[in-house]
């Protein structure tokens, strides 16, 4: 047992004094906002629980909810998919696949690119008349007629979800690479000895050892997912064009806070937004983890 | 069986190449719809790029420079890496080193922190701003970043399992004060895993849009992301090329820095997201 040594308070200080100032302080006042009506000036005049009661009742944070669940939802299915087929290919024994590098800095690529230009650029190029996307699939006859993109809710969404894929497969792709090479090699070996297929090794043996990487994926993914606010934002309208289906939870407290003034039930989504968050990782990392140790427990028989 | 393998072979490289191609080619429209002018844009795409850059350069100029966002964004990129590294490195080896009282409630409440998202704070980070007078200013995008809980935690671990306490004891009997230890032992030690979340942090530092969208108002003050905003709703607009223009400058550099960069990039996520 080392003795106690008031020095490490020297270490530490700025960081607390800053987290204290410009994060918990913050964070404090918000929840007090909760309780308030304030649109920005004079004072806030303290309401009790009518904003709580407001958000229960709300039909466009509902709909913000239901929006945020969608997009994701069918970009991380999608996302993760392609991930895993491709760490499959380049963990093959068979043949070794080629250039994992040089595919892995082109996958990862428009992760890297700000958000904000990566809507801006497919604002304009997902355009009906003059877009190059349209242009592009009808130059190569997949479609006939351009397609409104930006104007029907139900492509809308499905145009936002595609473009959040195409951002995240490589990342995904690099983080199950990493979880791919933690694998030992004997396990691939012997089953290429037992004369196991391709899809049985990748069921048998990828997948299930993959299992806590999956898991750190999808809660990060999950924890990103429900703060979408860029993208949709940049899109349309900043307001969830078209009919309220790009109206995502952070964009409607934006608009509710920097637009409408609404600093008090702004505040409000903002803690809704953070106990949806927690309660869907809780759930999450328990019904997954207990898949995790059960198939620990039954490797080890 | 090898005849199986011969055909699917084939496949999996045109797979490949395919998802290449799509990762690509958005930003290869952009850079050819940046050296077109906007008439050419409305008729069709091609693949070959056309001659008005210079055109598109001098318009897009004339509304909006954008040379002055990415100055902003350096310099608010670049402060807060490197205020992020150097106090994250002092609050790790204060927590690794020394053993004081409410050590580990500290860490706790650090880790749990970690877990809150951004927004959480957002409304009243707003109004702490507005009463410290800082709205409209680069601090309540840099000094924050002091306290950064995630490069702390990495920190702390990879303190604790490569620096030997006997090194410390050995500059302590030389005399050293501890904050000498510090600089001259501890953060050259910490250097690599500092590096490593260095590139995080200006990537993540860079691409933040909501927290300049709110606290920045004059447009010369505008971080890139936000300035991309700006741009879509100037007069800009109006002339796609140049608006494909500013966004290829927005973008480019950033492509460019990867191609030196991407074996560390993507080595550093895989090492952040590996525990085992």
């Amino acid at each position: 047992m080392k003795k106690l040594d008031y020095k490490g308070y020297y270490f530490i200080a700025p960081f607390f004094l800053v987290f204290a100032i410009f994060s918990i302080y913050p964070i404090l006042l918000t929840f007090y906002y909760t309780f308030t009506r304030y649109e920005g000036y004079g004072e806030p005049v303290f309401i009790g629980l009518e904003n709580y009661a407001r958000i229960l009742t709300d039909t466009y944070f509902l709909e913000a909810f239901i929006n945020t669940w969608k997009i994701w939802g069918f970009n991380f299915a999608l996302q993760l998919g392609i991930a895993l087929l491709l760490a499959a290919l380049f963990s093959d024994l068979r043949f070794k696949v080629k250039g994992l590098g040089f595919f892995r800095a082109i996958f990862y690529l428009p992760n890297l690119i700000t958000i904000s230009s990566v809507a801006i650029l497919f604002s304009i190029m997902l355009d009906w008349q003059y877009g190059s996307i349209n242009q592009f699939l009808m130059k190569l006859g997949i479609i006939n007629d351009p397609i409104n993109w930006l104007n029907s809710p139900f492509t809308a969404q499905v145009s936002v979800s595609l473009i959040l894929t195409w951002m995240w497969f490589g990342y995904t792709f690099i983080v199950l690479m990493a979880g791919v090479s933690g694998i030992s090699k004997e396990y691939y070996e012997a089953a290429l000895i037992d004369g196991a297929n391709r899809w049985q090794t990748f069921i048998y043996i990828t997948l299930p050892l993959l299992k806590p990487i999956m898991l750190y994926v999808l809660i990060t993914s999950l924890i990103g997912g429900l703060q979408l606010f860029d993208l949709p934002m940049l899109l349309t309208d900043g307001l969830g064009s078209p009919e309220g289906s790009l109206n995502t939870m952070v964009l409607y407290l934006y608009n509710q806070a920097f637009k409408y003034n609404n600093y008090g039930y702004a505040a409000t989504i903002a803690y809704a937004l953070f106990l949806i968050t927690v309660v869907f990782s809780v759930i999450i990392f328990k019904s997954m983890y207990r898949d995790v140790k059960l198939s620990k427990k039954r490797g080890n028989m | 069986m090898k005849k199986k393998n011969r055909f699917s072979k084939p496949i999996i490289y045109i797979l490949l190449i395919l998802l290449a191609i799509i990762s690509f080619i958005p930003f290869y429209m952009m850079i050819v719809n940046a050296t077109r002018d906007n008439k050419d844009i409305l008729m069709g795409f091609t693949f070959v790029p056309g001659s008005s850059l210079i055109d598109n350069y001098k318009t897009m100029m004339e509304y909006v420079n954008i040379w002055n966002g990415f100055k902003n964004s350096l310099i608010v990129s670049i402060s807060v890496t490197v205020l992020s590294g150097y106090f994250s490195a002092l609050t790790a080896f204060g927590f690794a080193v020394y053993n004081f009282k409410g050590k580990n409630i500290l860490f706790l409440f650090m880790l749990l922190m970690m877990m809150v998202p951004g927004q959480l704070g957002l409304i009243g980070f707003y109004e702490l701003n507005k009463v410290l007078g800082t709205l409209d200013s680069f601090i309540p995008l840099i000094v924050p970043s002091i306290a950064s809980p995630f490069v702390v935690f990495f920190l702390r671990q990879y303190l604790s399992s490569t620096m030997h306490p006997a090194l410390l004891e050995a500059a302590r009997i030389d005399g050293a004060s501890e904050f000498k230890i510090f600089h001259s032992i501890a953060l050259p030690i910490m250097m690599p895993a500092v590096a490593t979340m260095s590139i995080f942090t200006f990537i993540g530092s860079w691409n933040n849009y909501i927290v300049p969208l709110v606290v920045l108002f004059s447009p010369e003050k505008y971080t890139l992301p936000v300035l991309m905003g700006f741009l879509k709703g100037s007069q800009v607009a109006q002339n796609l090329g140049s608006l494909y223009l500013g966004i290829a400058i927005s973008v480019v550099p950033i492509m460019i820095a990867f191609l030196f960069f991407s074996k560390y990039i993507i080595s550093s996520i895989s090492a952040g997201s590996v525990k085992e």
